[in-house]
């Protein structure tokens, strides 16, 4: 699957398919801190992604005052 | 497609989101519906708003402020924008546009202000000009033009984007220096005062995950990028440490700042200074201060004198209090 990641803006390709929370795991990211989008729609934590989607892992913390 | 994914706990159709500190997941219907609840239940907590109000939202074409602003609408309030062009480089330019596209597509009306057009200077030149972190001449100049903008526009109320994960992370500085003055001060709501308008924050009981889930939801545009004048601050910190907490233990964020209203402030009633400073008006721009001349027009007076200073100059330096 194609993964793109903000701030920096950067994509990633990882074989074969696991959950959300799986992938956030594995690149270390929180669960609080990010949104996973897969083809354009919100997916939860239990949610499959497969070699075949697209996801976007979108950062939600900003840092203004 | 998804061979057991959770369901939602209100209508039982696949679900969207997990809210752990609600331990449950929501369909799109049902998690926007959550967030208006949430909404509602602040603005009557707190004494908001009301129908009537004539709403100013301070707009900066993030996910909050934008959130904020659909949502007033969506629950039948009258809100116009207003958006300040800070001179952030690249940042500012796009942040403008998604805040110009928003209302547009809403009908919305945007008032814009402009730092270097209309005060000759920018927040990198102000921060270097003044010595100060950006963040704060860059809250300086937005907090006076907030108020300077509600009020030459009669408006009734200025709304702000602060979600629980801002004030939550201002509190946990607060305490973490047991800074009794700011603490007495965090409130969700600010009376107007002589010279002040009335300010509120109708999302603090939602977090920042769920507004960004509300304007994907919702197909709202919002700038994701950060303010390359964030990086490395205190507020970002703080707010690590609590989603590390948060994750342990979920709720613990809302515990800490719901109940901090609910059980702390009252005993801090009379403690901040705000409160019983005597204020007189700027000399210059008449403002409320306790000077002579108010933090705003000294940043100008040095800022606007000062030669142009290109963002990356001062990168890195956002170290400050917040
Ligand atoms: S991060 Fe700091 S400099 Fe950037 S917009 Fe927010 S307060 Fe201003
Ligand atoms: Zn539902
Ligand atoms: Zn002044």
């Amino acid at each position: 699957m194609k993964v793109l990641l903000r701030n920096p803006r950067r994509e990633l390709t990882i074989d074969g398919k696991r959950s959300v929370n799986s992938l956030l795991a594995e690149l270390q990211l929180a669960r609080e801190s990010h949104l996973v989008i897969r083809n354009g729609t919100l997916v939860p934590g239990d949610a499959e992604l497969t070699v075949d989607d697209v996801v976007e892992i979108r950062p939600v913390i900003s840092g203004g005052a | 497609m998804v061979a057991v994914g959770s369901k939602c706990r209100v209508c039982k159709e696949p679900a969207i989101i997990d809210l752990p500190r609600h331990n449950a997941h929501f369909c799109a219907e049902h998690f926007l519906e959550l967030c208006r609840r949430q909404v509602v239940k602040a603005i009557e907590k707190f004494e908001m708003l009301t129908k009537d109000d004539r709403i100013l939202v301070a707009v900066s074409g993030g996910k909050d402020s934008l959130a904020v602003w659909d949502l007033l609408i969506d629950l039948g309030y009258q809100a116009d924008g207003l958006y300040i062009g800070l001179g952030i480089g690249e940042y500012s330019d796009t942040s403008a546009e998604f805040a110009r596209a928003f209302a547009a597509q809403r009908d919305l009306h945007l008032i814009e202000v402009s730092l270097r057009d209309q005060y000759g200077y920018d927040v990198p030149t102000a921060s270097k000009a003044t010595k100060r972190v950006p963040c704060s001449a860059c809250g300086i100049s937005k907090r006076h033009l907030f108020d300077k903008a509600a009020l030459d526009g009669g408006y009734t109320v200025l709304v702000t984007g602060h979600n629980l994960d801002d004030e939550a992370a201002v509190l946990f500085g607060n305490t973490l220096r047991w800074d009794v003055e700011y603490l007495a001060r965090q409130l969700p709501v600010l009376p107007s005062r002589h010279g002040f308008p009335k300010k509120v924050k109708p999302l603090v009981r939602l977090t920042e995950r769920e507004m960004a889930a509300w304007c994907i939801v919702r197909g709202i545009d919002y700038l994701v990028d950060e303010c390359p004048m964030a990086v490395g601050n205190k507020h970002l910190a703080y707010k690590e440490a609590l989603n590390a907490i948060e994750q342990q233990s979920p709720g613990s964020k809302a515990a800490f700042y719901l109940n901090f209203l609910e059980n702390m402030a009252p005993l801090l009633v009379g403690r901040s200074a705000a409160a019983t400073d005597s204020l007189q008006s700027c000399s210059s721009c008449g403002a409320p201060t306790t000077g002579d001349l108010c933090a705003f027009c000294r940043v100008v007076a040095k800022a606007s004198a000062h030669e142009p200073v290109p963002v990356e100059l001062v990168l890195g330096k956002g170290r400050g209090r917040r």
